[in-house]
């Protein structure tokens, strides 16, 4: 910043010592590039603005069309009614759909439970599988032939297992975690470079602190990938896993509107879906950010 | 320092191989290798390889590219099951490779304390640090180091092990020349203040003039040519004594005279 703005001055044709030519040089010299940090930080500003921007436009485009009566709200309610809806189920309790929020804990419970469950035991699979020649021999083939089996296609086989209650709803999503994660894990402990394991070798490293300091972290890029593809699968798991017998959750919800034919009350269920994805991902992408600082692309 | 000798140097012909030089005794040498053998499918890299390294000695070791230099130095680094013959190293062995090889996800004082079991991992990392003078350095991530400043990491984590031989694969070759002069002399600090016996790869002839006590040349599996240099540093390029060395070494190399640069 100060050689910069140094730069700037002797070069420009005001004389030099003077502080605002130098800022406004400065300002300049940045805008043009010579400053590469905040041209960067700008282009990543504006398109953002524009996002937004184009969702509030097509809003308020299908506002227009509900209100025009183009879009019939027997088939589409209007943003406004699904607001108005979404603000009516958190601050009644209807008997029939219950509350927003009552259901939206019941879901995320399901979700963390079944999440949690998945995720552990893909990573724990995959340091097994990916640490030993045996592990790999025994348990790999297992995990592969389950993972071919469509997980949808388990649904009524879950539910002549474990009924309608809440076990098969979160083994459900259990299972869809643990595949993804379990596999890049798995991917992660073996691609881990062989440079730096002969370098622990060198540096006299133990098994454990081989595990500890090389190949778990170096692992770690590639499962925090498969917790990304984890968390849309199980995602998944829930709203499907959800809607079959389910008393509770938005599930429920949709299941009763649908009976009800009450399309708004199924928008504004799906929509905090939605919103549960986006923020899940999020916390991923944080997590992320946070671990992998070491990278320079993340930004150290 | 050793006192001003001219340089001695010992006219061997190829694949005659080289008697261990006088004050090398097997016994007392820091690494010691007896018919090194090493194949790879059915070409024989290296073959009945014979080498002794004395302790506190600098060797360089110069040879065309895939001549198996780096198959030599592994086998020193205990790196290679699959050698035959005898090697004997007394004492720790670090390495430092021609990628500086920090673990990008360590930052620089735990890249050079990783697995040090000294009573003051961090004081020592930490003085390694200084002595390379990369202090500041110290909490910054491997990926933002410049090619001479991951080098000199990777050397404060070879040298804070307090290695009695120093194995440096090319360390130099990937820095610019200006880089790799400050490299050459912040080496031979540390070596005259540690005293390791150091084996240096290279395929830098010069390189290997301006460090080495004793430089071989490996040809046809084997040390085809070693000579000792006994110049007080900083050396001269230019020195009559190295001119006529670096033109031995070069024809030892099959680099016509007057093709270098
Ligand atoms: N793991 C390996 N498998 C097959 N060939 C190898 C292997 N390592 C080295 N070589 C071969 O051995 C020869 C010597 O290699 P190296 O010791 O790396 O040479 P350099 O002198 O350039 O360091 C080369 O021809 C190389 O291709
Ligand atoms: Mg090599």
């Amino acid at each position: 910043m100060f050689s910069t703005s140094r730069l700037a001055s002797a070069e420009g044709t005001d004389p030099p010592g003077s502080v605002q030519t130098a800022d406004a040089g400065a300002a300049i010299g940045g805008a043009s590039g010579i400053t590469p940090a905040r041209p960067a930080r700008q282009a990543r500003r504006f398109p953002g603005w524009y996002r937004a921007l184009s969702l509030l436009v097509v809003v308020g485009l299908w506002q227009l069309a509900s209100s025009t009566g183009l879009l019939p709200a027997s088939k589409l309610a209007s943003p406004a009614s699904i607001v108005h809806t979404a603000y009516t189920l958190i601050i009644t309790n209807s008997p029939t759909y219950g509350t927003l929020q009552g259901s939206l804990l019941a879901s995320f419970e399901r979700w963390a439970i079944g999440f949690a469950l998945g995720v552990s035991i893909g990573v724990l699979l995959a340091i097994l599988t990916g640490l030993s020649r045996v592990g790999e021999i025994v348990a790999d083939p297992i995990l592969q032939a389950l993972r071919s089996v469509p997980l949808l296609g388990l649904i009524p086989l879950f539910i002549v297992w474990f009924g309608i209650g809440q076990l098969p709803k979160i083994l459900f999503v259990m299972l869809s975690a643990l595949f993804p994660v379990y596999l890049n894990t798995f991917a992660g402990i073996r691609g881990v470079d062989s440079k730096l394991g002969e370098l622990g070798r060198v540096l006299g490293l133990r098994r454990g602190e081989m595990i500890r300091h090389i190949v778990l972290p170096g692992a770690l890029p590639s499962a925090l990938t498969g917790l990304q593809l984890s968390v849309i699968s199980s995602m998944l798991a829930l709203v499907v896993g959800e809607q079959i017998n389910a008393t509770s959750g938005l599930g429920f919800m949709i299941t009763q509107a649908q009976q009800f034919l009450n399309n708004s009350v199924i928008m504004v269920a799906l929509i905090v879906y939605a919103i549960l994805g986006l923020l899940l991902n999020g916390a991923v992408r944080l997590l992320e950010r946070k671990a992998l600082a070491w990278r320079r692309d993340f930004g150290a | 320092m050793a006192p001003r000798l001219r340089s001695v140097t010992n006219h061997r012909t190829e694949r005659v191989a080289v008697p261990a030089p006088a004050h090398a005794d097997p016994a007392a040498a820091t690494a010691s290798v007896r018919g090194l053998s090493r194949r790879f499918g059915d070409r024989a890299v290296l073959d009945d390889l014979d080498l002794d390294i004395a302790p506190g000695e600098f060797v360089a070791l110069i040879g065309r590219s895939g001549s198996g230099k780096s198959t030599l130095l592994r086998a020193l680094a205990g790196l290679d099951q699959e050698v035959t013959g005898q090697v004997s190293v007394a004492g720790p062995v670090s390495v430092a490779f021609q990628e500086p090889r920090l673990v990008p996800w360590k930052r620089v004082l735990d890249n050079v304390e990783l697995g040090l079991r000294t009573g003051d991992p961090a004081g020592a990392a930490g003085t390694a640090l200084s002595e390379v003078g990369l202090t500041e350095r110290a909490s910054a991530w491997p990926a933002t180091l410049s090619g001479g400043e991951a080098q000199r990491a990777s050397l404060a984590r070879a040298l804070v092990r307090e290695p009695r031989l120093l194995l440096l694969d090319e360390p130099f070759s990937a820095l610019d020349a200006l880089t790799r002069i400050t490299m050459h002399r912040l080496v031979v600090s540390l070596w005259e203040r540690h005293r390791p016996a150091v084996l240096l790869v290279t395929h830098d002839v010069d390189e290997a003039l301006a460090l080495a006590d004793r430089v071989l040349v490996l040809g046809e599996g084997r040390i085809a040519h070693s000579s000792p240099i006994t110049l007080p540093r900083p050396r001269e390029r230019d020195h009559p004594d190295l001119i006529a060395l670096r033109l031995r070494l070069l024809t030892q190399l099959g680099v016509p005279a007057g093709d270098t640069d």
